[in-house]
């Protein structure tokens, strides 16, 4: 799968068409001999399983749930455990969730929540590690050792809901201005909308 | 006496303008750089979101803005006449615009295409400007999400007729142009900022 | 082979972590040492080849390129903001406006993760009629970055060609969905309308249009010297930085490594249908350059599959909950109009929970997490960017390479800025 080829100038030139056609057998198999489900005495996490996947042809998915002191433990875990890459980083507010949030029993419902998406490509598996992260203080150790993807993910995370990954190489805002005040996701933050006029309507017609 | 310009003839009276070596046209001044204007308006490189795709299949083959002398899209501001603000204009962007904008040598024109360039859009929110018209004046706007190249050459039409019909010695700022608008705090934002004037 | 260089973190990093005020800092030093070459370079966001409004901060040494950091955000649109206030059945109008190039993925992830927490099932139809429209759209999208590659790399002619054929598919969506761009024809529960009355036709005519001038472009660009010169070689990243970096799509693809998810998750009907991953072996922009052009054609493989298999059925859920009772039923029954009007004006209850679905976009993983709160507007809608996570790998690309260079690689990374900044 992994191609052991130096690459250089000079080599590359010799070859005719580099991208081939690969017949690709599929190397995910969805039948028994991917890797049993994640288990919590693996992860020391609780772990549920994803309800109704729509697509049933795709890999399995599981939900990981953890605070913020055992979340980089978990993710050290499902790294070891084959979690090559790092799919999605993201954050919710929790703030105005009216419905229950059916959290596993045994877990603090905190304001925040940060979402770890994660695949291993050889068991086609995914997991999603979702931390409690307290609104008093908002801040995670950073994933950026494990996979170093996570730095716009987690920039980003901290430009919108304002969480602090600690140990990031630079935590910054990425998208809005640097001087901008706020924390646009998050729930206490207005939508921002101004109210549309329209001026000097015309009276053509 | 042989002037160099009338050939031969000596007398136009006498021998009408059929004895000349050199046709001309009279006409005003102002007629004459309105038509040149018109017809040699280079657009600059204002590309933001989806509109900017349309902008530049607009100027491909099939849609060939070649046919009114508008093919060169110049990636510098010095050398263009027209901006075509192409897309939502961000709170980020917003300064960088109206910087562009300013490099750009007089007489300029403003296409403000579609219309979250025109009015934010469906993006009403925190991050969005409210219309490009709060940050430089705008010429004519062209609407549609996005416009198709159909409604952005009507846009450009509609522009080359104000062009022709314009007056040459009349400069922006006296017209009252240049925006000069502030743009006011908003919730959870920085302080409000002045844009150009 | 290793990530190693990925993980460094200090100045012998490929990424400059630099904010605005030290970048001006640095820039107005008087004690910088004279003999001190290297250059802090400002890059866009208003340059003709950055794709829109990417910016880049490059430190540079003479030509070579030291390290540099893309500054994204000029176009931040607020749209997971604003996904909050839309309901369900507005969300595809919002998401499509993402990648602009290839808006119908963004529509048909927002609609698979709705359809995840609604648990409903499309029907067969709808689920080829999604398929067809895109690989199409893939097409497009490729068709597009072949134009925008040869335009930036001096190969002006191709923007003609690649705008060219693009048009002819352009011409085919619009003959569907009214619209040449920003469809939002893929919605919840199934598709917008059926496929109008010789949609058949109208594709292989496409299709027979394109694939002679596909064989031109390899004339004119793939096995041209001078092509060759400028790509194979330039921006090399191995498979384990790329899957260090979470790239996806052509850009890991590139690297040799096969991982697609129409195969591997095979969505939708993905299958039922043969095609082929198309891979590179040395992660080289030229690899990116070929694998791109080469899916145009697996496209046109599939969608050639797709019109003889396409099922008859209805084009989506007849299920009262998300969808609106068809027109001619309004003007008959008074129990229509209300819940025409009703779906159109509070929309539909969504149950709580949270969903995440993918589809692989031309740019790579295009993921949509939703989380319900049993309203009729999502709680938080996140968008999982390729363009914006790929972006990652462009300091490692550019890395002492030269600046004529880099603007191969931004090229070839092919990002759409609607997509990153969102």
């Amino acid at each position: 799968m992994v191609s052991d080829e130096e690459t250089t100038a000079d080599e590359t030139a010799d070859e005719e068409t580099p991208a081939q056609n690969v017949d690709a057998e599929p190397t995910v198999d969805t039948d028994d001999d991917r890797s049993a489900a994640p288990s919590a005495e693996r992860y020391g996490a609780i772990v549920t399983d994803v309800q109704g996947s729509a697509a049933p042809s795709a890999g399995r998915e599981s939900v990981l749930h953890t605070d913020a002191e055992g979340y980089l433990e978990v993710a050290s875990a499902a790294q070891a455990d084959g979690f090559d890459q790092l799919i999605d980083l993201t954050a919710v507010d929790y703030l105005a969730f009216a419905a229950p949030r059916g959290l596993p029993q045994g877990h603090d419902e905190e304001r925040f929540e940060v979402v770890t998406a994660l695949i291993n490509h050889e068991s086609g598996e995914r997991i999603r590690i979702r931390v409690q992260v307290s609104a008093d203080e908002p801040a995670l150790p950073s994933v950026f050792d494990l996979w170093p993807g996570s730095e716009a993910l987690e920039r980003e995370v901290f430009d919108m809901f304002g969480i602090e990954f600690g140990d990031h190489p630079d935590m910054s805002r990425i998208l809005m201005p640097e001087d901008w005040i706020g924390f646009p996701l998050r729930k206490d933050y207005a939508v921002g909308s101004i109210p549309v006029q329209f001026k000097a309507a015309s009276n053509i017609r | 006496m042989k002037l160099p310009i009338l050939g031969e003839t000596s007398d136009i009276a006498a021998d009408g303008l059929g004895g000349l070596e050199h046709n001309f046209i009279t006409g005003n001044v102002e007629s004459l750089v309105n038509w040149a204007r018109r017809r040699s308006t280079w657009p600059a490189t204002f590309g933001l979101a989806c509109c900017a795709i349309e902008m530049m299949a607009t100027g491909a083959a099939h849609y060939d803005l070649a046919r009114y002398g508008m093919e060169t899209f110049r990636a510098s501001p010095r050398q263009a006449d027209l901006m075509i603000v192409a897309g939502r204009v961000s709170q980020k962007m917003a300064p960088i615009l109206r910087q562009v904008y300013d490099q750009m040598m007089e007489p300029k024109w403003v296409i403000s295409m579609g219309v979250c360039a025109s009015s934010g859009g469906m993006f009403n929110n925190y991050a969005i400007v409210q219309g490009v018209d709060q940050v430089v004046p705008v010429d004519v706007y062209a609407p549609g999400c996005p416009p198709g190249p159909e409604t952005l050459m009507h846009a450009i039409f509609t522009l080359h007729e104000k062009i022709e019909n314009q007056e040459i010695v009349k400069r922006r700022a006296e017209s009252g142009g240049g925006a000069g608008i502030v743009i006011e705090q908003r919730d959870g934002q920085s302080a409000g900022l002045t844009i150009g004037g | 082979m290793t990530a190693e260089r990925v993980l460094r973190r200090g100045h012998d990093s490929a990424v400059l972590r630099l904010s605005e005020a030290e970048a001006a800092e640095i820039g107005n030093d008087p004690d910088t040492p004279v003999d001190d070459e290297r250059v802090l370079l400002n890059m866009g966001p208003s340059h003709p080849s950055t794709h829109g409004v990417l910016r880049l901060m490059l430190e540079m040494e003479g030509e070579t390129v030291l390290r540099s950091k893309p500054v994204v955000g000029y176009l931040h649109t607020g749209m997971e903001k604003q996904a909050e206030q839309l309901t369900y059945l507005q969300g595809p109008t919002n998401v499509t406006r993402m990648d602009y190039a290839a808006p119908l993925f963004s529509e048909l992830a927002f609609s698979l993760a709705t359809e995840k927490l609604l648990e409903i099932e499309v029907p067969e139809r709808a689920t080829w009629i999604r398929m067809l429209m895109c690989e199409l759209n893939r097409m497009s999208s490729h068709l597009l970055f072949m134009a925008t590659n040869g335009m930036d790399l001096g190969a002006v002619g191709m923007m003609i060609y690649g705008w060219r054929e693009r048009e002819e598919v352009l011409r085919f969506f619009e003959m569907v969905t009214g619209l040449r761009m920003n469809h939002n024809y893929i919605r919840p529960g199934g598709v917008a309308a059926d496929l109008p009355d010789g949609w058949e036709d109208e594709v292989i005519r496409l299709l027979d249009i394109t694939a002679p001038r596909l064989d031109e472009y390899d004339v004119l660009m793939t096995g041209q010297p001078i092509w060759r010169e400028r790509l194979q070689g330039v921006g090399v990243l191995n498979s384990d930085e790329a899957l260090a970096l979470s790239a996806t799509g052509p850009l890991l693809r590139s690297t040799g490594y096969a991982w697609d998810l129409r195969r591997h998750e095979a969505y939708l009907a993905y299958d039922e249908i043969d095609f082929d991953v198309i891979v590179g072996t040395y992660g080289d922009c030229y690899d990116r350059y070929a694998i791109r052009l080469n899916e145009i054609r697996e496209s046109m493989k599939i969608v050639r599959q797709i019109i003889d298999k396409m099922p008859a059925g209805d084009y989506r859920v007849q299920d009262k909950k998300v969808t609106p009772p068809p027109r001619v039923r309004i003007d008959e029954s008074m129990e229509a109009l209300i819940h025409h009007f009703k779906i159109f004006t509070e929309g539909y209850k969504v149950p709580v929970g949270e969903a995440y679905a993918s589809v692989e976009s031309p740019r790579g993983e295009l993921g949509v997490y939703i989380v319900s709160d049993g309203t009729s507007t999502p709680y938080r809608m996140h968008v999982r960017g390729p363009s914006f996570i790929n972006l990652q790998t462009m300091p490692h690309l550019m890395k002492d390479g030269l600046i004529a260079d880099g603007v191969a690689i931004i090229s070839s990374v092919d990002p759409i800025m609607g997509e990153v900044d969102r």
